[in-house]
C-alpha cells in the first residue's frame, strides 16, 4: 500500500548539504503496523514527512496506493510528540475539526465527536481546552481526531515520548485497539525499542544519518497483544535482544 | 491523570485574577494619593506668581476657572467630541487596514518580499510628516485628522498582525492540510485564530497612538478639537487654557486605556484571546 522506491532526501542549509535519508526502499502492506527505530536525529521523521507528502524526496518516489505522492497526502493522519491540537478550540471542536473542514453539519459533527470522545475515554472533557488537559488526555484527543476522520494510515512520530511509563502502556493499548477496529495501517517512528517491539508487526532499524535500513525484523508475536505482559515472554526477549544487538552499533558509533 | 488537570485549571484561574481589571490599592493608599495631589496643587498655587511668573505656569484656580467656563458654555464638549470622534474613526479604519494588510502579506510570501523595501521605507517615515498631505487631500475638516490617526494605527497593527501570521505554528498548518483543509480554510480556521492574540496586542498599543494622531492633526490645521484648543490657547499666551486642555487630554487618555482594559478582560473571558 505504501511503497518507497529508492527514496533519498537531502536538505540544503546555506552552503551545507545534509543527507537525511539515503536510498531507502520499503513496502508497507495494508493493516500492517511498522515501527521505524533509530538514533535521534537520524532522519526517521523526514521519512514520515515524505510519506505524508509534506516533503518531496530529492530522488526516488513515494507511492501510496499506486499513485505517486506529489502533494499533501490526505489519506494519512499524522501525530507527533507535539499534540497539534488547536489551542483556541475545545476538545470536542478539535476532534470535530476534520468534519468541519469537510462541511459536515453541526449536529452530526457534535454527535459523532461525542461518540469517539467516549470511545477514547475522554467523557466529561468535551468542553475543556487543550491546555487544561494532561499530556495523556491530549494524546487521547489526537487519537480520537484521527479515528473520527477515518485516516487509512496513521503516521506516528514518537507520539508517546513525553509520557511516563504507566501512561505509555495505556496509550499503547488504546492505539492497538483503535488501529485494529479501524483497520488502519500504522507507521510508527520511535527511539524506544520496547515500544517498537510491543506494537509492531515489523521493526526496521535505521542507521545514523543519512538514514538507511540496517535491519528488518518481523515481530511474530500473536495478536491481540497484551501490551503489559507481552514483554515478559521469551519470544519478546529474543526479538528485543536481536534488535538491540544491531541498534547498539549505531549508538556506539555515535559516541566516537 | 486527574491531578495535573486540576493543577492546570487552578493555574488558569490565578492567571485570570491577575489579568483582571486594575484594583485600586487599599483605602490607606487612596488617601495618600489624594493627599499627594492636594499638596502638589497647593505647591503649584503657592509657587505661581511668587517664585515663577504666572504667565508661564498659570495656577490651579485660573485653570479651574477656565475649565468651568468652557463646561458652562458647552464649548469643551464640542472639542472633546471632535477629538474622540477622530480618534475612534481613525482607530477603526487603521485597525481594519492593518489587519487586512498584515494577514494578506503574511500569507503571500511573494507579495511580502516584493513590497518589503517599500513598506520599510513607509514605516521609517515619521507619519506626522504626512499631515500637510492629508490636509491637501481631505481638507481642514475632521477627515484629515481621521487619516492621520488611521495611518499611525495602521502601521502598528499591520506589523503586529504580520508578525503573528509568520509565527503561526507550521505543524498546525500541516496538520490541517493533511485533514483536507483548503487554503481558504487554513487561513480562516488556523492562521487567523492563531494570529488573534497578536492582533489584539497590536490594537491595544495603538489606542494611544490614535489619540496622538487626532490631537496632532488638530494642532496642525483645524478649528475644533482638543488639539486645536491647546494650540489656540498657546497662541493667545493663555497658559491657564493650555493647562486646562492638557488635563482634559490626560483624562481622555486614561479613559481610553481603561476602556481597553475592560475590552481585554471581556476578550479573555470569551477566550477569543488566549492559548
Amino acid at each position: 500500500m505504501i511503497d518507497l522506491r529508492h527514496v533519498s532526501k537531502t536538505f540544503r542549509k546555506q552552503d551545507e548539504i545534509v543527507d537525511a535519508v539515503r536510498e531507502i526502499s520499503l513496502t508497507i502492506a495494508q493493516k500492517e503496523i511498522v515501527a521505524i527505530i533509530g538514533p535521534s536525529g537520524c532522519g526517521k521523521s523526514t521519512l514520515l514527512n515524505m510519506i505524508a507528502g509534506l516533503y518531496m524526496p530529492t530522488s526516488g518516489a513515494v507511492v501510496y496506493k499506486g499513485a505517486r505522492v506529489s502533494d499533501v497526502n490526505i489519506h494519512v493522519g499524522y501525530m507527533t510528540q507535539k499534540d497539534n491540537l488547536l489551542p483556541w478550540r475545545t476538545v470536542r471542536d478539535n476532534i470535530a475539526f476534520p468534519l468541519e473542514l469537510a462541511g459536515v453539519a453541526k449536529g452530526e459533527r457534535v454527535s459523532r465527536a461525542d461518540q469517539v470522545i467516549a470511545h477514547v475515554g475522554l467523557d466529561g472533557f468535551a468542553h475543556r481546552y487543550p491546555h487544561e488537559l494532561s499530556g495523556g488526555m491530549r494524546k487521547r484527543a489526537c487519537l480520537a481526531r484521527m479515528l473520527l476522520y477515518g485516516a487509512e494510515t496513521a503516521l506516528l512520530d514518537e507520539p508517546f515520548a513525553a509520557l511516563d511509563a504507566q501512561l505509555k502502556l495505556a496509550m499503547h493499548d488504546l492505539l492497538l485497539k483503535l488501529a485494529d477496529e479501524a483497520s488502519q495501517t500504522v507507521v510508527l517512528v520511535t527511539h524506544d525499542l520496547m515500544e517498537a517491539v510491543t506494537l509492531a508487526d515489523r521493526v526496521l532499524v535505521c542507521t545514523r544519518r543519512p538514514a538507511t535500513l540496517a535491519l528488518e525484523q518481523c515481530i511474530d508475536l500473536k495478536r491481540p497483544r497484551d501490551v503489559l505482559n507481552v514483554r515478559f515472554t521469551n519470544e519478546f526477549k529474543e526479538l528485543y535482544d536481536t534488535l538491540w544487538e544491531r541498534l547498539r552499533v549505531e549508538y556506539h558509533e555515535d559516541r566516537v | 491523570m486527574t491531578a495535573p488537570d486540576t493543577d492546570a485549571t487552578a493555574g488558569l484561574r490565578d492567571a485570570g485574577a491577575n489579568a483582571g481589571l486594575p484594583v485600586l490599592g487599599s483605602g490607606f493608599m487612596v488617601i495618600c494619593r489624594v493627599l499627594l495631589g492636594l499638596v502638589l496643587l497647593l505647591l503649584w498655587q503657592g509657587v505661581s506668581g511668587r517664585l515663577i511668573d504666572n504667565f508661564f505656569i498659570s495656577n490651579p484656580i485660573d485653570v479651574g476657572t477656565r475649565l468651568v467656563g468652557w463646561v458652562a458654555d458647552g464649548s469643551l464638549f464640542l472639542h472633546i467630541w471632535a477629538t474622540v470622534y477622530a480618534t475612534v474613526m481613525g482607530f477603526i479604519f487603521g485597525s481594519i487596514g492593518g489587519v487586512v494588510l498584515g494577514i494578506w502579506l503574511g500569507v503571500s510570501p511573494f507579495t511580502s518580499r516584493l513590497l518589503n523595501p517599500y513598506l520599510n521605507a513607509l514605516n521609517a517615515l515619521p507619519k506626522v510628516a504626512l499631515a500637510p498631505l492629508f490636509v491637501l487631500w481631505f481638507g481642514l475638516g475632521i477627515e484629515s485628522k481621521i487619516a492621520l490617526a488611521a495611518v499611525l494605527v495602521l502601521f502598528l497593527v499591520f506589523l503586529n498582525t504580520y508578525a503573528g501570521v509568520r509565527e503561526v505554528d507550521q505543524d498546525l498548518i500541516d496538520g490541517a492540510r493533511l485533514m483536507k483543509a483548503t487554503r481558504a480554510q487554513v487561513i480562516a480556521k488556523v492562521i487567523i485564530p492563531s494570529t488573534m492574540s497578536w492582533v489584539f496586542a497590536g490594537l491595544k498599543i495603538s489606542v494611544p497612538y490614535a489619540l496622538i494622531g487626532a490631537v496632532l492633526g488638530e494642532m496642525i490645521a483645524s478649528n475644533r478639537g482638543l488639539g486645536y484648543l491647546v494650540q489656540f490657547s498657546g497662541s493667545q499666551f493663555d497658559s491657564a487654557g493650555v493647562f486646562a486642555v492638557l488635563i482634559v487630554i490626560a483624562l481622555l487618555a486614561v479613559a481610553l486605556n481603561f476602556l481597553v482594559e475592560i475590552v481585554q478582560h471581556r476578550m479573555e473571558q470569551w477566550r477569543v484571546v488566549g492559548r
